[in-house]
C-alpha cells in the first residue's frame, strides 16, 4: 500500500471515530430478527397483521381471560375497567383513548397480565371489537381488521393537548 | 446534644414558630459539647464493657448488608390489586429513615407494571431499528467497552404522593407510603447519543420508540432531542450493575422525566417520525384537566419538596433544639431555593442546600429549629432555577380534574401536636 493510501485510510478511520465516539460495536440487525413488540401500531394503521374478530368472538374471549381482574362486563374492575363509564377509573381505555389502534396493539403485547403474547392475532382484534362495542364505538357487526380498526372515530380523540409540542420539557 | 443545653434567650431567630438562622447551627452545636458532652474526669474499672468488645468479630464477606438491627428499614410495598394482579407492585423509599441524598440499591422506589422480570444477561440484547442507516444490535459485553459517563439523577414515578393528591382526607402515612416513589442515583453508562450516532439516524427520525424486555413489553414515544441531550444506557447504579428492580442489564435514563419513560430492561429502540401513541401515553400517564380536557407527552417532573425529618408517623422527644431537613429537586433543573416555614406559611425562611446541587437531582435541605412544644404547621416551599415554585394543594387540585393523581408537587404542610406527634395535613 503506498503512503498517500495508507494517508487516506487513516483519514477516513479518523472521520468515523468523529462521527460515532463510541467502538462501534454494534452488530447489523436483520429485519427478520426483529420481535413485532419492539415495534408499535401506529394510529394510521402501519403494522397492524392480517386477522380479524367481532365482538361477539371477543366477549367470550373476554369473560375466559380477561374479566377476573378487568370485571364481568368490563366496567366493574376491580383493575382499570376498559369499558366506561364507571365508578373506579376515570380513563377507560375503550373510550378515553385517542386511537383504537392502541387497544390491538397493547392487548396483544401484554395482556393477560399472566401470559402477555399469547393471544393470536384475531383474538386480540376479537378483544378490541369488544371492548369498543361495549363502549357504544362500533356496533355489534363490524369485525375488526387491519382496515377497520384505524378507521375507528374515538370520541375522545381531539380532546388532548400535547405538552410537549407546545411548550417543550417545561413541566406543565 | 439535649434539649435543655439551649439557652432560649441566645437564640437567633429566622421566622416564626422557632425556625433559626443558618449561623446558628454551628454556634448550638458548640454550645452542646461544652454544656451537655462533659468528659468523665477518670475512667473506672466498673464501667460496663460490652461483649462485642471482648471478642474477635466476624470475618470478611463477600457482598456487605446492613446491620442487622436496621431490618426494619425497608421499602414500604404498595399492590393495589394484590389479590388479582399482585405483579402490578409498587415500592416507596423510606426517606423518613435515611440521610444524605443517594438512594442505597436496596431501597430503591419499584413501580411494576407486570412484575419484576429475570432475565439471562448473556441472551439480553439491545435493538436499534427504524429511521437509521444500520439497524444495529448489541449485546451486554460489546456495550461493557464504549466509554462510558456518570451522572447523579433523580427518578420519579408520575404518581408519587397519589394519596395526597386524590384522598378527600389526609392520610397518616410515613414519607414511604406519601412520598416514596422518588429516588436518587448514581447512575454510569453510555451516553444515548453516541449509540444512536452508531447507528446513523435519518433526518425524518424525530422519535423513539423504547421498549422494555418485560412481559408487558413497556413502550414509551421519546422525543429525540431528549434523548439526544442527556439520555443515557444505565448499566450502573451506585457504582454496580443495576438492580433487578431498576432494569437488569440496563435501562433508558431521562434525567427530570416521568419515571415511567425511563424503560427498565431496556431491549429496544424504534425510531420513528412521530409519536405512536402507546398505552401509556394514551391513558394512565395522561391528565384530565379540571375542563374535562386531557393533557399528554408531559414529560418533564415539576419542582417539588418535602421535609423527611421530622414527618409523618414520627414523634418528638420533647421541646429544644431539632435540625429540620428534607429533600428538594426539579426535573427542570436545579434547586434554587427551598424556604421552610413553622407557623403554617404566614413566615418562612431559607433553608441551608447541602452541594454539590446538582441539576435533576435530590436536593438536601437543611434549617435549625428550636420548638417551644406548642403546636404548629412545618412546611417547606422549593424555587428551581427557572423560577418554578411549589404550589399550595388548592392551588394544584383546582388545575386538574378530580380523580388526577399524576405530577402532584404541592406542599406538604406537617402538623406537630402538643404531644408531639407529626401527622399528615392538607393546608
Ligand atoms: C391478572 C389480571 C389481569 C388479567 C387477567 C388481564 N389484565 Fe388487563 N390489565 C391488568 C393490569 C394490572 C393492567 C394495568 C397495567 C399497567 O398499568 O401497565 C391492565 C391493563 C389493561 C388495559 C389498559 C387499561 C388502561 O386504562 O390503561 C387493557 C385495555 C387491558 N388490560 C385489557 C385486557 C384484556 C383484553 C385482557 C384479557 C385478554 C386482560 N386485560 C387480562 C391486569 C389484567
Amino acid at each position: 500500500m503506498s503512503i498517500f493510501k495508507l494517508t487516506a485510510a487513516a483519514l477516513l478511520l479518523t472521520a468515523a471515530a468523529a462521527r460515532a465516539e463510541g467502538p462501534g460495536l454494534g452488530q447489523p440487525l436483520e429485519a427478520a430478527d426483529i420481535p413485532f413488540y419492539a415495534t408499535y401500531v401506529k394510529p394510521d394503521g402501519a403494522g397492524l397483521p392480517g386477522g380479524s374478530g367481532t365482538a361477539a368472538q371477543g366477549a367470550e374471549i373476554y369473560a375466559a381471560k380477561c374479566a377476573s381482574c378487568h370485571g364481568k362486563t368490563g366496567s366493574e374492575g376491580p383493575v382499570m375497567p376498559p369499558v366506561g363509564p364507571n365508578d373506579v377509573w376515570a380513563k377507560p381505555a375503550g373510550s378515553y383513548w385517542p386511537y383504537a389502534t392502541t387497544l390491538f396493539d397493547y392487548i396483544r403485547r401484554a395482556m393477560p397480565l399472566e401470559a402477555p403474547k399469547s393471544l393470536s392475532d384475531d383474538e386480540a382484534y376479537a378483544l378490541a371489537a369488544y371492548i369498543l362495542e361495549r363502549n357504544g364505538v362500533i356496533d355489534a357487526q363490524t369485525a375488526m381488521t387491519a382496515e377497520t380498526l384505524p378507521a375507528v372515530k374515538m370520541p375522545n380523540h381531539g380532546n388532548f393537548l400535547d405538552v410537549w409540542a407546545k411548550q417543550g420539557a417545561k413541566p406543565w | 446534644m439535649t434539649r435543655s443545653d439551649i439557652d432560649g434567650a441566645a437564640l437567633e431567630y429566622a421566622a416564626g414558630g422557632g425556625l433559626l438562622s443558618r449561623r446558628m447551627l454551628l454556634a448550638s452545636a458548640a454550645a452542646g459539647t461544652a454544656a451537655g458532652l462533659l468528659q468523665p474526669r477518670a475512667a473506672r474499672a466498673e464501667a460496663e464493657i460490652p461483649e462485642w468488645t471482648k471478642a474477635a468479630g466476624a470475618r470478611a464477606r463477600g457482598y456487605g448488608t446492613p446491620a442487622a438491627a436496621e431490618s426494619a428499614v425497608q421499602r414500604a410495598i404498595i399492590e393495589p390489586w394484590q389479590d388479582v394482579a399482585p405483579a402490578f407492585s409498587l415500592s416507596g423509599t423510606p426517606h423518613q429513615r435515611l440521610r444524605g441524598t443517594i438512594t442505597p440499591n436496596g431501597l430503591h422506589y419499584e413501580v411494576h407494571h407486570g412484575g419484576r422480570p429475570d432475565i439471562d444477561p448473556a441472551r439480553h440484547r439491545l435493538m436499534i431499528h427504524g429511521l437509521v442507516e444500520r439497524p444495529l444490535q448489541f449485546g451486554l459485553e460489546a456495550l461493557e467497552r464504549y466509554p462510558m459517563v456518570t451522572a447523579t439523577h433523580f427518578l420519579e414515578c408520575a404518581g408519587n404522593s397519589l394519596f395526597n393528591a386524590v384522598m378527600p382526607e389526609p392520610m397518616q402515612a410515613g414519607c414511604d407510603m406519601l412520598h416514596g416513589l422518588v429516588s436518587n442515583t448514581e447512575w454510569s453508562g453510555i451516553p444515548m447519543r453516541v449509540l444512536m450516532e452508531e447507528a446513523g439516524v435519518q433526518p425524518e427520525g424525530k422519535w423513539v420508540v423504547a421498549a422494555g424486555a418485560d412481559g408487558p413489553s413497556l413502550a414509551r414515544s421519546i422525543p429525540m432531542e431528549k434523548i439526544m441531550q442527556d439520555g443515557m444506557l444505565a448499566l450502573y447504579q451506585n457504582g454496580e450493575r443495576i438492580r433487578p428492580e431498576q432494569g437488569y442489564p440496563m435501562r433508558l435514563l431521562l434525567p427530570g422525566f416521568e419515571g415511567n419513560m425511563n424503560i427498565k430492561w431496556l431491549t429496544s429502540l424504534w425510531v420513528t417520525e412521530a409519536p405512536v401513541h402507546t398505552k401509556d401515553e394514551s391513558g394512565e400517564y395522561t391528565e384530565i384537566l379540571a375542563d374535562g380536557s386531557s393533557v399528554q407527552f408531559t414529560f418533564a417532573m415539576g419542582v417539588k419538596s418535602f421535609i423527611t425529618h421530622p414527618s409523618a408517623t414520627m414523634t418528638m422527644s420533647g421541646p429544644g433544639f431539632y435540625e429540620i431537613s428534607g429533600l428538594a429537586w426539579s426535573g427542570a433543573g436545579k434547586v434554587a431555593k427551598v424556604e421552610v416555614s413553622a407557623d403554617g406559611g404566614q413566615s418562612w425562611a431559607e433553608a441551608a442546600l447541602a452541594e454539590p446541587v446538582l441539576p435533576q437531582a435530590l436536593t438536601r435541605f437543611s434549617l435549625p429549629w428550636h420548638w417551644d412544644g406548642s403546636p404548629l404547621v412545618l412546611m417547606s416551599r422549593a424555587t428551581d432555577e427557572t423560577g418554578a415554585v411549589q404550589p399550595a394543594r388548592a392551588d394544584w387540585k383546582a388545575r386538574y380534574h378530580a380523580s388526577n393523581f399524576l405530577h402532584y408537587n404541592a406542599i406538604q404542610p406537617w402538623q406537630v401536636t402538643a404531644e408531639g406527634a407529626v401527622q399528615n395535613v392538607y393546608l
